[in-house]
Parts: C-alpha cells; sequence; structure tokens
C-alpha cells in the first residue's frame, strides 16, 4: 500500500465533503484543490486546512512540481471531458463523480477489483451507488430478468447540473443497473421531494425473480450486501426486511423483490438529508482508497 | 385580455391517461380505438394517450401497462381525423427518447409534468417538444401546495423553457372553488401575456367540474375531462358532465354534449371495471391532499399487509409525499403492520 497524493478538482459542496472525508483516510494525502473562480467558498476552507490551491484550474495542477497520483474531479461532464485526456497525458488516474462516463462505470461493493488499473473511474449516479449493490446481490444468487429503482431525494440536494439534465441521471443509472447490477434489463426512476424539513434519501430496489427461487439465499446476499455498503456509508439502511411478492401474470409470470432502503449522510460537510451525495462522495473515497492500496509501496 | 381576443375554450379529455390508473393500466387496442373515435365524432380537439404516470410509467412502481403504450398512441392516431393526441410526460420517470418515439407515431402535442416546485427539472423535455414541432403543455402536480404567487413563479419558469400553456393541477382533489380560482387568476396575471392556462380537476372532493367553471371564469381557457370521470382517486371532472355545464352556462367549446354523453354511456362505461367513487380512501386523498393514483397502490398494499387504504393515504399526506412516490406505500404499509402487531391487545 501505498499514500498517494491527490487533488480535488471543483471546489464545490460535492468537493469540500469529499475533502473532509479524505482527511481522515490514512492512504490519501489531498495536496490540491483547484477551481476556476477567486472568490469561492471551497477553495478558502481549503486553504485553512492547509491544502495549497488555486482558482487557475486544471493548468495550474498540471504545472505543480509534484504532480498528484490522483485526481478526484467534481466539476461538469463538459468540463471532465476535456480534462481526461489531460489527466492520462500526465500520468494521473481519475475518479469521476461527474456524468462523463469517460471511464468504466463503478460501484466500490461491486465491481472496483475489476477496474483497479484503469487510469479512469466513473462514480455512476447517487441513484446508482445506493441501488446497484442490491440489485447485484440479487443477480449474484437468482436470475434478474428486470431490475428497477426508484430514488427519491430532497429537493434541495439537487443542483442546477440534475436539474438541468435529469434524464442523465434515468438513463446512466437504468445502464448501470444492467451492466453493473447485473440485471439483464434496467429502468431508474427519480423523484425530487421538497417537503420542509428535507427528507433523507430513499431508494427502493424491485428485482425480478424467477418462479423459483430460494427467499433465505436472496434475503442473505442482500443483508451481506447492505453491510458491505455500510462499511464505506455508515448512513445506509434497509427499513424494512427484503418484501417477496409471489409471480403475477402481469408481471411477465415472475415475482419480485422489493428493498427499502434510506440513505443518511454523514454530515462532513453536506447535511445530514442530502444522502444522496454523501454516497456518491463516500463510495469515490473507497475507490480512490482501494485504488491506493493496489499500488506497491 | 379582452373577450375578442380570448381563444375558444379548449377540452383536452384524459380517458385514456389519467383514466389508465382506474383501468390499472389494461386498456387494449380496442378499447383506445372506440373512444378516440368517439371523441373525435363529438368535437373534442385533443385525447391524451398514455401510462397514467406518463411515458415510460410502465414499471413495478406504477404498474405495467398490457399494451405497449406507443402502440396505443399510434392506434389513437390512426382513429382520429381531427382530434390531436397529446402524450404525458413526467421528467425523472420519461426521458426525450420516449418523447421522441411518441412523436415519431403522431402524438403532436406534449404536456410535460412535475411536481409544482420542481418546474425547472421540465427544461430539457420542452425544448425537444418544441425542436419537434410540438405543441407544449406544462402540468403543475399537486398545485395546491403552493400559494397562488409562488406557483405563478413555477408556471413562469415552464413558459421560459417553452410551455404554450400552463396547467394548475388538482393532482388530489383538494382544492375547494376559490383555491382553484386564485392559483388560475395568479397564473394569467403572471403568464397571461405569453401562455393560456388550463386546469385539471379530480373529483375527490366531488368539485371538479365546480373549479372548472371558476378556473374559465379566472381565465382558464384548456379544461381536463375524462369519460366517466375514469382517472386516478375518484376520477376526474367528467368530461361530458363539463361540456353539458359549460353549454348551459353558454359557453361554446366546439364539443357535442349529445355525441360525448353517448361516448361515456356507450363505448367508456361497458369497459370500466370500477367506475370512480368518493369512497372513505379517496375522500381521504382530497382532505389531506393525497396524490389520486396513490389509490389502488395503497388498496393493493391494504390487501397485502393487512392495514387500511385509508390510514396508508392519511400517512403519505403527512409524510409530505409526491406523485412519483408510490414505492412509500408499500412501506407505510409495512410501518402500520408492525405498529398493529406491536399494540397490546384485549
Amino acid at each position: 500500500m501505498s499514500t498517494l497524493v491527490a487533488a480535488i478538482v471543483g471546489p464545490g459542496n460535492i468537493g469540500i465533503d469529499l475533502l473532509a472525508k479524505l482527511e481522515r483516510s490514512t492512504c490519501i494525502d489531498v495536496r490540491y484543490m483547484v477551481g476556476v473562480d477567486e472568490a469561492s467558498e471551497g477553495l478558502a476552507i481549503a486553504t485553512r486546512k492547509g491544502v495549497e490551491t488555486s482558482a487557475g484550474g486544471v493548468p495550474w495542477l498540471l504545472s505543480r512540481p509534484e504532480l498528484p497520483d490522483l485526481v478526484f474531479e467534481a466539476t461538469s461532464a463538459g468540463a471532465h471531458l476535456v480534462n481526461a485526456p489531460r489527466y492520462v497525458d500526465a500520468g494521473i488516474r481519475a475518479v469521476d463523480l461527474t456524468p462523463a462516463m469517460v471511464g468504466p462505470l463503478v460501484c466500490p461493493a461491486v465491481n472496483i477489483d475489476a477496474h483497479l488499473d484503469a487510469w479512469n473511474t466513473n462514480m455512476i449516479t447517487c441513484g446508482g451507488q445506493a441501488t446497484i449493490p442490491v440489485v447485484h446481490a440479487v443477480s449474484r444468487v437468482a436470475t434478474v430478468e428486470y431490475a428497477e429503482i426508484v430514488a427519491s431525494i430532497a429537493s434541495r440536494s439537487a443542483g442546477p447540473g440534475t436539474r438541468a439534465n435529469i434524464d442523465e441521471f434515468t438513463q446512466t443509472t437504468a445502464r448501470a443497473v444492467a451492466e453493473v447490477g447485473g440485471a439483464a434489463r434496467g429502468k431508474a426512476i427519480i423523484i425530487l421531494n421538497p417537503v420542509d424539513p428535507p427528507m433523507l434519501m430513499r431508494d427502493t430496489v424491485f428485482c425480478s425473480l424467477p418462479e423459483e427461487v430460494d427467499r433465505d439465499a436472496v434475503a442473505a446476499s442482500i443483508a451481506q450486501m447492505v453491510a458491505e455498503v455500510q462499511s464505506y456509508v455508515p448512513g445506509y439502511r434497509m427499513v424494512a426486511e427484503p418484501q417477496f411478492d409471489d409471480p403475477r401474470e402481469d408481471w411477465g409470470g415472475r415475482g419480485r423483490v422489493a428493498v427499502f432502503l434510506e440513505v443518511e449522510g454523514n454530515g462532513d460537510y453536506l447535511p445530514p438529508f442530502a444522502g444522496n451525495l454523501d454516497i456518491m462522495t463516500s463510495a469515490a473515497v473507497r475507490v480512490g482508497e482501494r485504488i491506493a492500496q493496489a499500488v506497491p509501496a | 385580455m379582452t373577450a375578442a381576443e380570448r381563444p375558444r375554450l379548449r377540452i383536452t379529455d384524459s380517458t385514456l391517461r389519467d383514466g389508465s390508473h382506474a383501468m390499472r393500466h389494461q386498456f387494449t387496442e380496442e378499447q383506445v380505438r372506440a373512444t378516440v373515435h368517439s371523441l373525435d365524432a363529438a368535437g373534442v380537439e385533443v385525447v391524451e394517450v398514455a401510462h397514467g404516470d406518463g411515458l415510460g410509467g410502465s414499471s413495478f412502481n406504477y404498474g405495467f401497462s398490457r399494451t405497449d403504450e406507443l402502440r396505443l398512441i399510434a392506434a389513437a392516431v390512426d382513429e382520429a381525423t381531427s382530434a390531436q393526441i397529446a402524450v404525458l410526460l413526467l421528467p425523472g420517470v420519461g426521458t426525450v427518447e420516449d418523447l421522441q418515439a411518441a412523436h415519431a407515431v403522431g402524438a403532436s402535442v406534449a404536456r410535460i409534468a412535475t411536481h409544482c416546485t420542481e418546474a425547472d427539472v421540465s427544461t430539457q423535455h420542452f425544448a425537444e417538444a418544441r425542436e419537434l414541432g410540438m405543441e407544449t403543455v406544462g402540468f403543475l402536480m399537486l398545485s395546491h401546495r403552493l400559494a397562488p404567487a409562488d406557483l405563478a413563479q413555477q408556471a413562469r419558469t415552464m413558459v421560459d423553457a417553452g410551455a404554450q400553456c400552463v396547467y394548475v393541477v388538482d393532482s388530489a382533489g383538494h382544492m375547494i372553488l376559490t383555491d382553484a380560482q386564485l392559483r388560475i387568476e395568479a397564473l394569467v396575471a403572471a403568464i397571461g401575456r405569453d401562455a393560456q392556462v388550463g386546469f385539471h380537476g379530480h373529483q375527490n372532493l366531488s368539485l371538479g367540474v365546480a373549479n372548472s367553471v371558476l378556473a374559465y371564469r379566472a381565465g382558464a381557457t384548456q379544461l381536463d375531462g375524462a369519460l366517466c370521470g375514469l382517472g386516478a382517486g375518484a376520477g376526474n371532472s367528467p368530461t361530458e358532465v363539463l361540456v353539458a355545464v359549460l353549454e348551459r352556462l353558454g359557453i361554446p367549446t366546439g364539443v357535442d354534449v349529445g355525441a360525448v354523453s353517448a361516448g361515456a354511456e356507450d363505448v367508456v362505461r361497458p369497459y370500466i371495471p370500477r367506475l370512480p367513487w368518493t369512497d372513505r380512501a379517496s375522500i381521504t386523498q382530497g382532505v389531506v391532499g393525497v396524490y389520486s393514483s396513490f389509490l389502488l397502490h395503497a388498496e393493493l398494499a391494504a390487501a397485502r399487509y393487512d392495514v387500511p387504504a385509508h390510514l396508508i393515504l392519511e400517512r403519505a399526506g403527512a409524510a409530505g409525499f409526491v406523485g412519483g412516490q408510490e414505492d412509500m406505500i408499500i412501506d407505510i404499509a409495512l410501518k402500520l403492520a408492525a405498529e398493529a402487531a406491536a399494540a397490546p391487545t384485549g
């Protein structure tokens, strides 16, 4: 295991929350944070924490005498598409929290081992990080012809980028439910709820099941997976036991398991209701740490 | 605007979209064809066809469509001689790809629905609808949850995104007379120069038609109905009653009252498994302001977990759940069942 020198690109809410989490890491040392706005509150916070900061963006970062080993990108898909090849040219690996999807879709509890040597890893979406582990938990013990996830998040935790392109969420998550989760087909739904005080993130996973299925094995696999996700997202939990339904004609003769999840944020920088943002930053930290652990000292 | 400038009131019939909830999304192509044929002949100008939760709504969460909605939309387009076929899309459930597919089979009106506080998630869908050359309508669901002035701001967001009309949508059938009137007035004042204003009523407190009349008087120029009131909760304003009332008031709609009543009675009534009705659960929805399409899902969960449907709906209202959060109904039922099991007996 090595200690990797890291940079955070994008000093917004996500970037600052990432910094708070990475400060606790024993194998990642955040040395730089960059943005493009001199007046950024995030850069000011990072400076006070002793991080070298600049509003000079990625060009400033790439002109440092010591380059980072790893970059966490928390900007936008457009910015990351421009930055990604620069990182590769400079020999820097990237953990991408934007929807750019330059690299493979990664969920740490499911498929990080297959991508430890990737130059670029994409963190999918918040709803994907919350639900794909459960889809995988079911599909590793039973055939899942179709999986569907419903993510409900507090309106206040959905930024302008998400709002302007909400289809990006539904399409990317649906794709990853199938590709990473292991369902033959995937569907994703996102709901914004404005209730005050804000609701915690809620996620529901529905997986189709064959007529003959070992429900105990499915439930055990789900419980094991929830514990695995909890190891890097402490506020992740099932609010009820998995609910099994018998096959129905209008479900194509298949049965169903429904799993009800809640994600409470750690409150590092973002408020606890923003579990959707917390699970993204927590999963990104886990990916970064796994990469660091895989690098020979 | 002056009376001379005011466009004639237009009726949009949603039997084949909002009614899809009451049909558990089991519409057949024959039922769609017969209904469109009848509405078209009666002079209804816009007929909405889609899964009850909009394009892409076919799912575990909302119920799977028996017939692919694109096939139903194509059949409706084929059957209509003058009526336009509209589709509904909820961003977060459906996508612009679904809209493109509906347009490709002939849908020409795009109705984009968001929760009343979240209008800005519709921007990309309005842009695409306009790009496709579709007429655009914005749908502010559960409009009772916002004060008139705030609702008008959300309507402005939709108009700026490309909406040519914005509806006050009483998804819970919660509005009582002036609740509808004041919201329509606020929208007309805010967007009336740039767009039309519409009203979509539900019958949970039996005021769908009365609210629609007040909406018209406050400046609404598009009103929704459904034959036999077929819709979520206690149903929509019945189209045949709505046009009869408007005719008696001397308000032209272009719809023939006799023909539309015949369509309700002879075409739609025979295929409805259960007429929408103001029963305890749907009245509860109206009182506490719960999204009407939660009704049948609450009944299913009530039967599955042996808890009362109206209590599920009360909890859904107290929690502030919005349209689309049907999954939370099972969650509430599980909690109610656990509470009942923990309660002392005897």
